[in-house]
This record gives structure tokens, sequence and C-alpha cells, in this order.
């Protein structure tokens, strides 16, 4: 029963987790890589797309929303077969021992995976390195486990799911549970206490958990009215008022911008073919404007309404620099260094009408926290790429 | 073939599944262990003991002397099966701080500078969901022992017993 929820649930966290890879176009340039000794690992990357541009809100507000919402669900199955968590020794044989030996990469796996996770998105960085090696290699090594463990034991759980109806179990009083029969595993007890729960209230309880760690997480990702029901969740509120008040993943004082960074000197370099062209910011503001409607969504699952920006089309940009055609365009922010301060966008984010360098938000500047003087927003791209504080783009054919 | 069997404990199609899974997991490990690999294997490892043997005793413990202590005390009057209604409420209330335990103890330093929120907050909505989870399940029980008592002043020949214990 667990079981099934999870046979489901895990291969979605793995493929959702597995296309926030691919969002970052790692293949496009090592700066966009956080796991560039992956390998073969990345066999199935590809451009990443700008439509619908809702893409990447939607997937990692699945990832981690899902995610959260498994805990009870993981807890309840591993709780259900406890007898075999503890059965390492006697290996009866050779099969037998490489078995044990995979069932320690499962449980040791999906344990890892969820604690990296849910201590990633609450930034308590305590684990042992970069968290992307860390989950990303880490998703690898537990999928292998599990693929195994789901060969070996679905013949099993068909099984044990045609042996009764699931409306007879949830339909069953206190009065009328009985133990299990006894299995060829051994996980069933061998003298069961007297039941103090019905199979109706175990799965019950699972189930409110569950629920009750929707309400309280999903609304960061939903968004609306439903953000203020989040009450646990790390971005559930607005960090101000008016109209820069959204949801800011990093502030410009925690990276060390500072307003002279970004005063009267401030200029955007625009290199590509020639001469560099250089603007003030007054400058960009004359140009001709186009807006967007697009949301910020974080790599740690937490997202915007939509929001309405201003500014000047990339691919006008690209044209201005002498490479209409432009393949990529190389990002710098003024940030000092640290990671995500230079990313590479591809051809098609350059060439979506959407994509903008921003520089005015919801009819207002940008704040300093929001990137101003100007920054990248780009449709369906994760929101560390979306680079604020920009002072270089140089595009390349 | 019979002899593969003997020896192996097990077909040769469970040897190739098993032996594809361990040459995938090699291959993730090298970069999994690439920097500082006795951290990373503590925490993998440690992963699953930290579960087996201490949060799970730990749970078990609570239950079972929950369960043995308050046995006692309700012997007197209508008998109502009352642990769920401890059990479920402190489960749902040891849910949410087994996920959000970082912000509820405000240990994610970084979160108040990068985000320009307050972690002060959740400590006292923890609390607060804790207290109407309590509640509300205690006056469920309330309902249902009541309930009962008047039933059982209605017609005294049935027994109290076979009511579901699910909430
Ligand atoms: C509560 C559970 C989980 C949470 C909160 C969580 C959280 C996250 C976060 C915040 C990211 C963003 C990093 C990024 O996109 O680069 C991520 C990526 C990822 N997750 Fe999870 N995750 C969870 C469970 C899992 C599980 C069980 C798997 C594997 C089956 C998994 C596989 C991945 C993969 C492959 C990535 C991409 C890593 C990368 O970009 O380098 N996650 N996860």
């Amino acid at each position: 029963m667990f079981g099934l929820v999870l046979l489901i649930g895990i291969p979605m966290l793995f493929i959702t987790g597995l296309l926030s890879y691919a969002s970052y176009n790692p293949e496009l340039s090592p700066l966009n890589d956080e796991t560039p000794d992956k390998g073969v690992l990345g066999f199935y990357l590809f451009a990443w797309p700008t439509h619908p541009y809702w893409l990447y809100r939607l997937l990692q507000g699945v990832h981690v929303t899902l995610g959260v919402v498994l805990v009870p669900v993981l807890l309840a199955k591993l709780w259900s077969v406890i007898p075999k968590l503890f059965e390492w020794l006697p290996v009866r044989s050779i099969a037998h021992g490489l078995e044990r030996l995979s069932l320690l990469m499962l449980v040791g796996g999906v344990i890892f995976e969820f604690v990296t996770g849910i201590f990633n998105i609450q930034l308590y960085y305590v684990f042992p390195g970069s968290f992307y090696r860390l989950h990303f290699y880490g998703a690898w090594v537990f999928i292998a486990a599990f693929v195994v463990h789901v060969c070996l034991k679905i013949g099993r759980m068909a099984r044990a799911l045609r042996s009764r109806s699931l409306g007879d179990e949830l339909r069953t009083d206190l009065a009328h549970t009985v133990p299990e029969p006894p299995d060829p595993d051994g996980l069933v007890a061998a003298s069961p206490a007297s039941p103090t729960m019905t199979r109706r209230g175990a799965v019950g309880m699972v189930g409110a958990g569950s629920l009750l760690l929707f309400v309280v997480t999903a609304g960061q990702s939903i968004g609306g009215r439903l953000r203020a029901t989040a009450l646990l969740a790390p971005h559930n509120r607005d960090p101000g008022s008016g109209p820069n008040s959204f949801q800011v993943n990093k502030t410009a004082a925690k990276v060390g911008i500072t307003p002279a960074l970004v005063g009267p000197t401030w200029r955007l370099e625009v290199h590509g073919h020639g001469v560099p062209r250089v603007f003030t910011r007054d400058q960009l503001l004359a140009m001709p404007q186009h807006a967007a409607a697009l949301p910020i969504a974080c790599v740690e699952g937490w997202s915007t309404e939509d929001q309405q920006w201003s500014g000047l089309r990339l691919a006008d940009l690209a044209a201005l620099a002498g490479v209409p055609d432009a393949a990529s365009v190389l990002v710098q922010s003024i940030q000092p260094p640290g990671p995500f301060t230079r990313v590479v966008l591809r051809g098609n984010q350059i060439h979506d009408p959407r994509a903008l360098l921003a520089l005015r938000v919801n009819g207002a500047h940008l704040s300093l926290d929001h990137g101003y003087p100007a920054r990248i927003i780009v449709p369906a791209n994760p929101g560390v790429n979306n680079t604020k504080w920009v002072h270089r783009l140089t595009f390349r054919a | 073939m019979a002899r593969i069997v003997r020896w192996y404990g097990s077909g040769p199609l469970h040897l190739l599944v098993l032996v594809a899974s361990f040459a995938l997991t090699g291959y993730a490990m090298v970069s999994l262990f690439a920097v500082r690999p006795w951290e990373v294997a503590i925490w993998f490892v440690g992963a699953a003991i930290l579960h087996d043997l201490i949060l799970l005793p730990l749970y078990s413990l609570a239950d079972l002397s929950a369960l043995s202590v308050l046995r006692h005390r309700a012997a007197d009057g209508p008998r109502v099966p009352w642990i769920n209604h401890l059990r479920v409420p402190a489960f749902l209330s040891g849910l949410l701080l087994l996920v959000w335990f970082p912000l509820v103890f405000r240990l994610a330093v970084p979160y108040p500078g990068d985000t320009a929120l307050s972690d002060s907050v959740y400590l006292g909505r923890w609390l607060a969901i804790t207290g109407v989870l309590f509640a509300a399940s205690a006056v469920v029980f309330a309902v249902r022992l009541r309930r009962l008592r008047r039933a059982g002043r209605g017609d005294k020949s049935r027994p109290a017993a076979g009511h579901g214990a699910a909430p």
C-alpha cells in the first residue's frame, strides 16, 4: 500500500530532479554546471525550452512539495519493514548478501536524499560539501538500488494487494482487525500485540500527515492566498510591501552588493561583434521597452506569482552587439565572485520575445534586492540563472 | 544451472540485475565520494543507522510507555479506545517538527540574511499547530466519551467494546 505510493512518487521525484538539472543547461558551459564530473550520468541532457513559461515553476514546486509530502509515507514504509532492517547477519548465500548490500544503498540512499533535500530548502547547510554534488550523485546511487528493489519485489507487492480488497480493509473496525498471515520474508510479527489501531486508522494517520504537510508547505509554490497557509514553509511571506515586495532568494547585502557598486558610475557593457558598447541606465531606459509577465521560480521549490517586468529584449541587445542570431550569451553580474555570478544562456532563450534585461518591475524601478540596476528574466528559467545586478553581456554566434 | 543456483543462492537473472545495479552505484559513488569521502560515507550510512537505531526505538518507546502508564488511569468508567487520540496528534506534530526543525529551532544561520525574512515566527506557529491538533483530538475524545456514557445509560447490556479505534 505505502509501497505502491512510493513506487509512483519516487520515480516522479527522480525525473523532476533530473529535469531540474537539465534546466541549467549544464552542457552549454562549465559555468552552468555544478557537477562537471557527471560523465555518462548527463546522457539525457537537452536544450532547455522557454515554453511553457511556468514550466520550471511547476517542475520544482512538484519536486520539493512531493518530497515533503512523501515523508510520512516513507516513514510508514520503513516502519512496516523494521524486522528486515535489523536482520543483517548471518548472510545465508551470496545472493542474500548482495541483496543486503543493495538494501543498505536503498535505505541509506533514500534517507540521504530526503535529508539533504529538506535541509537545503531551509538553508540548513550542514551536509558535507556542495548540495548539488551530494543530492545529484546520491540520487543515482539510490535509484540504482531502487530499481533492483522494485524488480525483486513487484511480484510480491502485486500479490499482497490482490490478496484482499482495499475497500474491505478500509471498512474493517478495530474488533475485526486481525494480524497478517505469516509471510515468506518473516516480516509479520510472530505473536503480535492485540491491535490498537485499524488498518484504516494507520493509512488514515499517514494520509493525514501528508495532507497536513501539504497544507503547511505547498502555498510557497502555488502562491496567491495559499501562500499564507504555508505556515511552516521557508518562503511563506512577503519580505516587504509595494511593487518590489515579492520573495528574494539572496539579498544584495548578503552577496556584497553595495549602493556604491550600482550608483551613477554603473554601466552596462554589451560585447559581441566589433567594439563593445557601453550604456548608462538612463540610456537603456530611453530605448524601446518591452513587457513580460513571468514568475521567479527558485530551485528550492518556492516561486512567486507572475510579475510584470519591463526592459530590453535580449534579442534586441544581441542585434545591438552585432550578433543578431546569437547562439549564446555570457551574463556577468557585478557581484563579487561566487556561485551563479556568471551564467551562459542559450540561443532559444535569447530569442524568446519575453526574455528581457529587466529594468523595472510592477511599474517601479527594480529594488536593490531584486537586481537594480538591471537583471535577466527568461521564461521557464530556474531562478539562479536569472542573474541580478548585471553589468556585462557577451553575445556569441 | 542447478549448480549455479546452489552456489549463488538464486537464479542468474537475480545476479544480473544486482551486478548491473552495482555498476551504476559504483560509477556514481566515485563522484559522490570524490570530495570529503569520509564525511559523505558517514552521512550515507549514518542516515540509515540514525533512523533504525535511534529514531525508531525512540518513538516505539514513547508509544509503549504511554500505553502502559495511562492504561491504569482509564480503568474506571466506560471505555473508549483512547490511545489513538494521543497517538495521532503526537504523530502529526512530531512529523511537522521532523521536517521543519531547522526553521523551528532557528538553526538555518543564512536564512534571515538571504531571504530578508525573520525565522522567529516558526517556533510559535509550530506550537500553535500542535496545540490545535491536541485540542481537536481532545474534543473528539470528549464527544465520543459522552456518546458512550449516554448509550451505556440507555442500554446497560450492550458492551462498549467494538467501537472502532480509528479517527
Ligand atoms: C523531501 C525530499 C526532497 C527535497 C526537499 C528535494 C529538494 C531538491 C532541491 C531543492 C533541488 C534543487 C537543486 C537543483 O535543481 O539543482 C533538487 C534537485 C534534485 N533532486 Fe531532489 N529533493 C528531494 C528528494 C529527492 C529524491 C528522493 C531524489 C531521487 C530519487 C531526488 C533527486 C534530485 C535530482 C536528481 C536533482 C537534480 C540535482 C542537480 O540539479 O544537480 N530528490 N532536489
